[in-house]
């Protein structure tokens, strides 16, 4: 497994660096919360990625397995999905009542129709 | 061998996956393959080891996600404006390629995939997966350690999706659709 | 969908099997991967399927939004009220160990609780997003 070295780290942050790309450069609402959600999953894949032990088993115990991959980041990044989850539907909710109000959802426009008196 | 080849070809699916979100401009499309990288995710974390984590990401995100954006899309439209779309934005880039050169930076002191001699490993989780046994008598250590060592975060995060299911009720309930047929 | 007989068909025979999968899920959670998050969104998932299907007015006929919220709220005090009982019987807020003389047994006890009210709670939730979503533009009428 040394071959592999940092390999899972470098993929983790170019997925984050192409959320964080998709979150800033792009005027559509919805493209920008799919960003922040490929950004978070990255997040999480490095967290995972610290985890693993090498030859070790899923963290559950059973006779004739000694050495178990660490559970702790499993348990945080479990809180961290339903908490993303949670975000996204309430950011999909503002989106459909900004959609409602504005007529648009791509922000320049939201912004021009904010600028005229 | 048998840890290598999965690691590396999904890695690079996901990859593929995530740069194909990035150029498509039919949002349908998009939301489809969010929960397609979603699914990857999932097994790039089973072959990691994470399985508790896999399952939750799995149905969550390839499920749940995935159906709540296109009731949104639906609601919404489902093109992107093109305009925006094909020009390559040079400052964003700019600032991601750097904020990723440092990320990359940082990380180069971190510890070895699978490591076992990493910090992580040291201090608090060995107690967990020593005592677990005898003090909740439970084999899933994931389940254990949520519930019975860490249920106060497990309390914070019910209170989360308590509140965003309120929000949403708030947000686009009835109470709103009241008082516009009022108006 | 009175023109899908298959979709329709096919959809009656799989959500029993989908809410006894979530039930699996939910009960397992101890000695395999599992627990109150994923069954709360199985068990949701297969109310979505039959609101995809059947669309929302039959949806909320199964399931009230008044139940919904009843039940979303019942499972977080469930979870508050397991560390209030661990007060008031004379250990910390949810230690478990006070429930039962032998501290194991307590923490099964504790445990079993916690995870159903997450799993009453995540469900509850899931379906009323949903349906709120889905609800949002047809009643609304031609406001847009």
């Amino acid at each position: 497994m040394e071959i592999l070295g940092h390999y899972n780290y470098w993929v983790a942050i170019a997925l984050m660096m192409l959320g964080l790309y998709l979150v800033i450069a792009r005027g559509n609402l919805i493209k920008k919360l799919v960003g922040l959600n490929i950004f978070q999953t990255a997040v999480f894949l490095l967290y995972i990625t610290v985890s693993k032990v090498a030859g070790g088993t899923a963290a559950i115990l059973k006779e004739g397995y000694t050495l178990y991959s660490n559970p702790l980041p499993s348990v945080l990044i479990l809180t961290a999905i339903v908490v993303a989850v949670s975000t996204t539907a309430v950011a999909l909710a503002i989106i459909v009542r900004i959609k409602h109000a504005y007529g648009t959802i791509e922000d320049d426009d939201i912004m021009a129709r904010d600028g005229d008196p | 061998m048998i840890f290598v080849v999965p690691d590396v070809l999904l890695l690079a699916l996901l990859l593929a996956t995530a740069f194909a979100i990035a150029r498509l401009g039919n949002l349908v499309a998009v939301v489809m393959l969010l929960g397609l990288y979603s699914l990857l995710m999932a097994l790039v974390w089973v072959v990691l080891d994470a399985v508790d984590v896999a399952f939750t990401e799995a149905a969550v995100g390839a499920g749940i996600t995935t159906i709540l954006m296109l009731s949104a899309v639906a609601l919404t439209g489902a093109e992107e404006k093109p305009r925006r779309r094909r020009r390559l934005s040079w400052v964003s880039l700019a600032i991601v390629l750097a904020t990723g050169a440092a990320l990359v930076y940082a990380t180069a002191e971190m510890p070895h995939l699978g490591d076992p001699e990493a910090p992580v490993h040291r201090h608090v989780a060995p107690r967990y997966i020593s005592e677990s046994p005898r003090e909740t008598g439970i084999p899933n250590l994931v389940t254990s350690v949520l519930a019975s060592y860490r249920g106060y975060d497990t309390l914070g995060e019910v209170a989360v999706i308590f509140t965003a299911g309120i929000a949403v009720l708030v947000l686009l309930g009835r109470g709103f659709r009241r008082r516009e047929d009022e108006e | 969908m009175n023109e899908h007989v298959v979709l329709r068909v096919v959809t009656k025979a799989l959500i029993p099997f989908i809410l006894l999968f979530g039930l699996y899920v939910q009960t397992h959670g101890d000695y395999g991967p599992g627990g109150g998050f994923q069954a709360g969104v199985i068990f949701a998932s297969a109310f979505i399927l039959y609101g995809l299907i059947f669309g929302i007015g039959a949806t909320r006929r199964v399931f009230p939004s008044r139940l919904l919220l009843l039940l979303a709220a019942l499972g977080l005090l469930m979870f508050a009220g397991v560390g209030v009982a661990a007060l008031v019987m004379g250990g910390n807020y949810l230690e478990y160990a006070v429930f039962a003389e032998d501290s194991v047994f307590g923490n099964h006890i504790g445990i079993w609780l916690v995870e159903l009210g997450v799993g009453l709670t995540v469900s509850s939730v899931m379906v009323t997003i949903f349906i709120t979503f889905a609800g949002f533009g047809s009643v609304s009428g031609d406001t847009r």
